[in-house]
């Protein structure tokens, strides 16, 4: 077990290596010319103020220096300050956030946060729970309204449904509105009275035991927790009716009814801790599926957290902003898959032995 | 997937369980000149397509895009003839979106013979009506069902292919070359795709321009792990067989033993992937598209038009039709898809075959 737990932590260096190269590498498909954005807000019109540019920052430079810089950071020649490098936590400026990447990132990381944390239970909760009601039922007509269900979600693209359900709920019943708070609200919570602990409007309500702030910030988050929870459901409920199918297939299945134990003992104490195990795997999908569908909610509703920022940075080829929250995300999901795959291992010991 | 339970094909009136499909499949005449051209797989294989009511409902709505793709300039023609055709055509720049129904005034395209047997009319209206900007609706569904295809077409066909190549040589050679080739592909795999297509996409815009090129490109460049992953696992399971070995010992050369025995064996798990993925792949696109790093502004292409109902979160409920068509236009292409691939997944997985009761 701790062997295995070791060799995984040997692969995660390699992995995040891999992971800032692939980065750099891609930021190197911009000429030169292009790349001095990065580094300079307002260029000079005069002549050679381009070229002066991309030599004091090596920007023609072989490419292993200036990933290596990239990497560490560099002494600027006139200031004589080390600034830049991504390993020591610079990020550089972004240009649609008017403030340092990484300001930026925890600026506008509760937000998305908040909106993920509501997410993730009905997403598993449900998503498990219709799986198991299908393979139940299997072949019968709830089964195959399970499957048309997960056929129709998988082909529903996040931005349409986020678009609809907004039409619905919104323009025409005008229940649940975009953004994050009402005016009044916004106001409270911006005054001094009101303590912002986290930043997550939800929970600081509750700190600050303002039910009615509560309410009006959970309103503002019920079509984004939906549309993040249809998408993922279909995925979910397909993985858990096949894997409990193959469970409930199993001739320690057989072994449990014939020894007279009752459908329903079979199923929740023989079937179903098996049948969830691969079902663990699944994580590592719904937290990719949380970061992209986050990014088209956030950007769709109206919340400013870092979904949005992303969008927004890659549409204004914003390049330092988008790479680091491309990093951002690969690394949180790097962790998930890490801590998913001990997990796993932890619950199914064939898998440590391989 | 083990192979041989799909090679060998019993003869009706065998022991066991039969499917349903197969039942159905059985009971039709034998089309016995078709079964020589395409072989026992390949026949067996389009027999459980036409034979499976909700495939052939995919089948049905993949044909009717293929056909509205080929007849586009019947359907909704180009306003004239020097500017590319892929450019929604305008009805002036008023930013007030304009209902289904509205006379098309400022040079309007010209009139089919379809469109006025149907209609009854002998000028144009908006039959979807225009988005802000006046882009015609009409006109991008049934050119972007072009965009559509092609981006499907080319992000899958490249990514298997690409997934092929890297899978097979990783699970033939092993070795280092294996922990090389899995070590690159899980370094693909640590980014969430949207996000990582979103970057390349946006990074490729100077390159490229804003065109169809840039999303493309960023799909192929993070679509392809899924493939390389499963040929290598199949790879490495066929090689165990004793075809392979047997081929060996023969002296048969590796291209040709990777090529004419190993592959054609593993094709059809990547077959039932890349059909579920052609529709994911549009559906990326037409993300991507929508987050405004894909084709320009005017190009005819779904999730492009649905982009500009984010200008009119507020009235949805009077503007409706910017997100309805186009957003339809997404959601059927998909389902059209899924739908083979759910069929052709039953079709070839052994273990749902002797499920089904």
């Amino acid at each position: 077990m701790t062997a295995y737990i070791i060799r995984r932590l040997i692969q995660l260096p390699i992995t995040l290596f891999g992971v800032t190269l692939l980065l750099f590498l891609m930021i190197q498909l911009l000429e030169p010319v292009e790349r001095t954005a990065l580094y300079v807000r307002d260029i000079p019109h005069t002549e050679g103020a381009l070229d002066a540019i991309i030599r004091r920052y090596g920007l023609d430079e072989p490419f292993h220096v200036q990933y290596w810089r990239w990497l560490v950071g560099r002494v600027d020649p006139e200031t004589g300050e080390k600034v830049g490098g991504i390993l020591r936590g610079d990020f550089g400026f972004s240009r649609t956030g008017r403030q340092p990447v990484i300001d930026l990132i925890l600026y506008r990381l509760p937000a998305s946060v908040e909106l993920a944390l509501w997410s993730v239970v009905p997403i598993i909760a449900v998503g498990i729970w219709l799986g198991i009601v299908a393979a139940k039922n299997h072949n019968n007509i709830i089964d195959q309204a399970a499957r048309v269900f997960a056929l129709i979600g998988w082909s529903f693209p996040t931005f349409v449904f986020a678009l609809l359900v907004l039409m619905i709920f919104y323009a025409k019943l005008g229940w649940f509105p975009p953004g994050r708070l009402s005016d009044w609200a916004q106001r409270i919570v911006l005054s001094p009275e009101f303590h912002q602990y986290t930043k997550m409007h939800t929970i600081d309500a509750l700190l600050n035991l303002r039910l009615d702030i509560f309410w009006d910030a959970l309103r503002h988050l019920i079509l984004p927790i939906m549309t993040l929870c249809y998408i993922q459901w279909a995925m979910l409920l397909r993985l858990t009716r096949s894997s409990m199918l193959e469970a409930l297939n199993q001739d320690y299945m057989t072994t449990a009814r014939a020894k007279g134990l009752s459908e329903k003992v079979a199923i929740n104490r023989h079937a179903l801790p098996n049948a969830l195990i691969p079902v663990v795997t699944v994580g590592g999908l719904t937290v990719v599926g949380l970061i992209s569908g986050v990014v088209i909610t956030e950007t769709i509703f109206n919340i400013p957290g870092m979904g949005r920022a992303a969008a927004e940075a890659a549409q204004n080829l914003d390049v330092l902003t988008a790479v680091a929250f491309t990093m951002f995300s690969a690394v949180l999901l790097i962790v998930a898959n890490l801590i998913i795959d001990i997990l796993y291992a932890v619950l199914d010991p064939r898998v440590r032995l391989q | 997937m083990t192979t041989e339970t799909i090679i060998v094909r019993e003869p009706p009136g065998h022991k066991g369980k039969i499917s349903r499909d197969e039942a159905v499949a059985w009971t039709l005449p034998e089309l016995k000149g078709l079964r020589k051209v395409l072989g026992p797989e390949w026949y067996r294989l389009l027999k459980g397509l036409v034979t499976n009511p909700l495939s052939v409902a995919g089948l049905i709505i993949v044909a009717f895009y293929i056909l509205m793709a080929i007849f586009a300039p019947v359907l909704a023609p180009p306003t004239s003839e020097v500017v590319d055709p892929y450019l929604v055509p305008r009805d002036g720049f008023s930013p007030e979106p304009k209902p289904p129904g509205t006379v098309w005034n400022r040079e309007p395209p010209p009139v089919p013979t379809w469109y006025r047997v149907i209609t009854g009319k002998d000028y144009w209206v908006h039959l979807l009506g225009t988005t802000s900007g006046q882009f015609d609706i009409w006109y991008g569904v049934v050119w972007g069902a072009r965009t559509a295809l092609f981006a499907g077409i080319v992000v899958t066909f490249s990514t298997v292919i690409i997934g092929l190549v890297i899978g097979s040589i990783s699970a033939f050679y092993g070795g280092w070359l294996d922990d090389v080739l899995m070590r690159f592909t899980e370094i693909f795999m640590a980014f969430p795709f949207l996000l990582a297509a979103l970057l390349l996409s946006s990074l490729l815009v100077p390159r490229f321009g804003r065109s169809i090129w840039p999303p493309t490109i960023a799909l192929i460049a993070f679509g392809w792990m899924r493939y390389a992953r499963v040929v290598r696992g199949d790879i490495l399971s066929a090689k165990e067989r004793d075809y392979v070995m047997a081929g060996r010992v023969l002296g048969v050369k590796d291209g040709r033993l990777i090529m004419r025995h190993i592959l054609p064996n593993v094709i059809y798990p990547i077959l039932v992937l890349a059909s579920f993925r052609l529709g994911d792949a549009v559906l990326s696109f037409a993300a991507l598209s929508f987050l405004g790093v894909g084709t320009q502004i005017g190009y005819a292409d779904w999730g492009q038009i649905i982009s500009f109902a984010r200008d009119w979160i507020l009235s949805l409920d009077t503007h409706w039709y910017i997100i309805l068509f186009p957003g339809l236009a997404l959601i059927i292409f998909g389902l059209g898809w899924n739908l083979i691939g759910d069929a052709l997944r039953d079709i070839l997985d052994p273990r749902l075959r002797t499920e089904q009761g």
